[in-house]
């Protein structure tokens, strides 16, 4: 398959892939319709949408991975090759060869048996491209090209002994090993942090610039896709709903729902005016090691310092973000007030009062204390009903309520966060991503918490529904007055909802102070990097187009 | 990994010391002396006295077990109370038998399993996926004798490939390996059958998982994946089935040594038990223990070398 040169030159708009009309079903349930998109080569196409609005199928379909049951009508075109009638065995010479793949878990996506050396080499044999030793060789150069030079971070490492950022590199490397001239990225960088996601982007967008591959990139995130793309496909329910370049789309944004996308990325809830009374949490030169593993048979084990001398207060009515990249000690320090943790050093208190006694969370301080987690399906027992699961925290208290009263406060609690006080008797299945959180805000707060802790609690979440989630917080605050510690990863979440802010970096603070100060005037280099490193949405100005510096979020 | 490996030694020797122990405690607190035993229920004190004597049984109990442990290290596991000879060479006879037979079993067995339960996970859910499933659903369900008997049926009785029972031993090992052939196959069925499940439940779980997207992704065919991707890393589960069955292989055969006339280790621990034989039940125990807790060590061995992420963790 050479000559790509050729017809790249017969035509200055020569489309790469041509997706004409494409509709996809499973068991007759209609996936995708009428899907028609180019992209040529050089060029970057972003593909976003919420989840379930058909991106990934589209990637599948044009790697020919789509799942057995589906059946595609329509034409999916390399080249002028039709990819949807080429046989099985066409179809595995194509992949890897002419499109490469990037996913979206890094983790996940390397086999942890193989060393990362072989794995890219694969690549290149399976297609007999080359011979074993060429190969091995070309393997470590592809390596050194997207940022892992082998003295560094040798091709025999195996993938748990590299980071997820490094992981995403070698997932890049095995796509472009053979330089295909398309190249698929499913939310190549939703799983890694951002100072990651900025050099995992540049080095995409370089590669792209370089080889004059074609990229198709999909993401949920209109900030990235702002930054990235040329050309923007806004997809939901299975249709594209509006196409074009980046700057003229979102100059006009003719669809109404790519107007809410964009509405709902940068949104920021209403804070009500905060009302900081008297402490309520103290965390005092608080430190958390584990032990790491031995690394001779009698010599000591070296400790792992997650949380490394922290302090800071909460007063009541106060609300504070905690914000940090992952591995930073956010995690263990909510687990350690939480009282879930034991701690090394320092001390934890609430209202005075140690949140661990005698190595054992204290019932009458835990109580005042309750979290909601990101991952709203995995912290419920999906065989008990919403009723018994929103009433769960009840068992902290001498005397819970119960009968009637107990019906009350569970029909109570489920309507401050805009559900129905019958979904009592539903089973958590039933419910959306976004109506699970609500069930796991109205579990927090039904023993009226003085303290609630938010852990990444709206990162899985899509981003209206993100939007409604954070309104809502907003509105709780307002009514109940809240006091809150939101843990995020998200800059722009959490500079919609806190009062105050903390920066966290290996286990310490690195910068504290009010929100919008940290914000607009970052102290710490680290700060500073990491708000370099945020993707911003385009400001819209009026119909104008120029000029995509100033953040919205 | 070699530190991995020290620490996994130091383990066993632990646990090999306190299973001695244990042993040792559980058999002296067994009720029945085996000095009057061997001499009936008509012996006169102050023989069965001077038999004790003989025996050693009379010593404080901390030198019994001392002098039993250096003996066992010496290779001297002492004299059988009945049989009045070295217990060593008794299990080292049995040994010849229980050991082959259980390793002509497992690789049997492995040899069955793997293409049985690699075969059913490429093709889940379709015709040739249930015929093995309803294969081991009747492999585990019918006991390992009942198939012994009927293989004794088929290949001896019938079609007189093999011979129905006994051991001729190893002068001609082709021979002894012939008679061990329906004995090891009949206790390899119903192994096979649970390992093939094994295998097939941990590679489908693993054909879900999203490196093989990823080789597929490479261009990889779906059964370059199953193999290339997908075989090793089933690999950790299997493993840890192919560790028991062996342990029980080598000591839990005595039925099938009992249809065939096989004089393994199962039928001289039953002996040895039924006529209060303590000296040899001790021996034949601590033996036992130790190949448990060998093979273990392998199996520790086994997982580092299947799967690098166990090796940095020691």
């Amino acid at each position: 398959m050479s000559g790509s040169v050729e017809t790249q030159s017969s035509g200055a708009a020569k489309a790469l892939l041509e997706i004409d009309r494409l509709s996809l079903s499973i068991h007759g349930k209609p996936i995708m319709t009428d899907l028609s998109l180019s992209i040529a080569p050089g060029e970057i196409v972003a593909l976003t949408g919420e989840s379930g609005s058909g991106k990934s199928m589209t990637a599948l379909a044009a790697m020919g991975l789509l799942p057995h049951a589906a059946r595609c009508t329509g034409a999916l075109r390399l080249d002028g090759t039709d990819l949807l009638g080429l046989s099985e065995d066409r179809l595995c010479g194509i992949r890897g060869r002419e499109i490469g793949m990037i996913f979206q878990e890094p983790m996940t996506a390397l086999n942890p048996v193989m060393r990362i050396g072989d794995q890219v080499a694969e690549t290149i044999l399976v297609h007999r491209a080359m011979g074993r030793a060429a190969a091995r060789a070309r393997a470590a150069e592809v390596l050194a090209r997207v940022g892992l030079p082998p003295e560094r971070v040798p091709p025999a490492r195996f993938p748990h002994e590299l980071s997820g950022g490094q992981r995403q590199r070698v997932v890049i490397a095995m796509a472009i090993a053979l330089r295909p001239r398309l190249l698929i990225a499913d939310e190549p960088t939703t799983a890694l942090d951002v100072t990651t996601q900025a050099q995992i982007l540049d080095l995409l967008r370089d590669l792209v610039r370089a080889e004059g591959m074609g990229l198709m990139m999909i993401t949920h995130d209109l900030a990235v896709v702002s930054e990235m793309a040329d050309r923007i496909a806004v997809m939901r329910g299975g249709e594209i709903v509006e196409q074009g370049s980046t700057r003229a789309l979102f100059a006009q944004m003719r669809h109404p729902y790519t107007r809410q996308l964009f509405d709902a990325s940068g949104h920021r809830a209403d804070l009500p005016q905060a009302r900081a009374g008297a402490p309520l949490l103290r965390v005092a030169e608080v430190t958390r090691s584990y032990p790491g593993p031995r690394r001779a048979l009698f010599a000591p084990r070296p400790g792992l310092i997650a949380v490394n001398g922290v302090s800071f207060d909460i007063r009541r009515g106060e609300r504070v973000g905690l914000v940090g990249e992952s591995g930073c000690g956010k995690s263990t320090l909510a687990r350690a007030i939480l009282g879930l943790e034991p701690v090394q050093a320092g001390e934890i208190t609430l209202d005075g009062q140690p949140v661990l006694s005698h190595g054992r969370p204290d019932p009458e301080v835990r109580r005042r204390v309750q979290v909601v987690f990101q991952d709203p399906y995995g912290s419920f027992n999906p065989r008990h009903k919403v009723g018994r699961l929103v009433s769960e925290p009840f068992h902290l208290l001498p005397d819970p309520p119960r009968g009637a009263a107990r019906d009350r406060a569970i029909a109570e609690a489920l309507t401050a966060v805009g559900l129905e006080p019958g979904h009592a008797e539903s089973y958590i299945h039933a419910f959306s991503g976004g109506q699970r959180q609500r069930i796991a805000i109205a579990r927090a707060l039904i023993i009226r918490p003085e303290l609630v802790i938010f852990d990444e609690a709206v990162s899985a979440l899509d981003v209206r529904v993100r939007a409604q989630i954070l309104d809502l917080i907003a509105d709780l605050s307002r009514q109940y007055g809240l006091t809150y510690l939101f843990i995020s990863h998200d800059l722009s979440v959490v500079r919609g909802i806190t009062d105050r802010v903390l920066v966290m970096r290996a286990g310490e603070i690195v910068e504290q102070g009010p929100t919008e100060a940290v914000f607009d005037k970052p102290g710490h280099w680290y700060t500073k990097s990491l708000l370099a490193a945020a993707p911003i949405l385009p400001r819209l100005s009026g119909g104008g187009d120029k000029d995509a510096e100033q953040p919205v979020a | 990994m070699l530190a991995y490996a020290l620490k996994r030694l130091a383990f066993l020797a632990i646990s090999l010391v306190v299973a001695s122990l244990v042993i040792f405690l559980v058999v002296e607190v067994a009720p029945g002396d085996p000095a009057s035993y061997m001499l009936g229920i008509n012996a006169r004190p102050d023989t069965v006295a001077a038999l004790r004597a003989e025996l050693g049984l009379d010593l404080p109990k901390h030198e019994r077990y001392l002098s039993w442990l250096a003996g066992m290290l010496r290779g001297d596991f002492g004299t059988s109370y009945t049989y009045r000879a070295p217990v060593a060479q008794m299990v080292a006879e049995r040994l010849w038998v229980s050991l082959p037979l259980a390793l002509y079993a497992l690789t049997l067995s492995t040899l069955i399993a793997f293409p049985a339960g690699i075969y059913a996970a490429a093709r889940r859910g379709r015709a040739g996926d249930m015929g093995v499933m309803a294969a081991t659903q009747l492999g585990i369900a019918v006991p390992n004798f009942w198939f012994a008997m009927l293989l004794v049926l088929l290949f001896a009785l019938k079609l007189r490939w093999f011979s129905a029972g006994g051991f001729p031993g190893w002068e001609t090992p082709l021979l002894g390996l012939k008679a061990l052939t329906l004995p090891a196959l009949a206790l390899a069925l119903p192994q096979a059958a649970i390992l093939a499940r094994v295998m097939r439940s941990s590679l489908i779980d693993i054909l879900h998982e999203d490196f093989i997207r990823t080789a597929r992704a490479k261009g990889l065919s779906r059964r370059q994946a199953l193999w290339r991707h997908g075989v090793r890393n089933a690999l950790i589960p299997v493993l840890t089935i192919i560790g028991l069955q062996f342990s029980f292989l080598l000591a839990g055969a005595i039925i099938i040594e009992q249809v065939f006339f096989l004089p393994g280790l199962g039928r001289l621990i039953f002996q040895a038990i039924t006529q209060r034989d303590l000296i040899v039940v001790e021996s034949v125990v601590m033996l036992l223990v130790f190949a448990v807790i060998a093979v273990n060590f392998l199996t520790d061995l086994a997982y580092a070398a299947a799967d690098p992420r166990l090796r940095s963790r020691t």
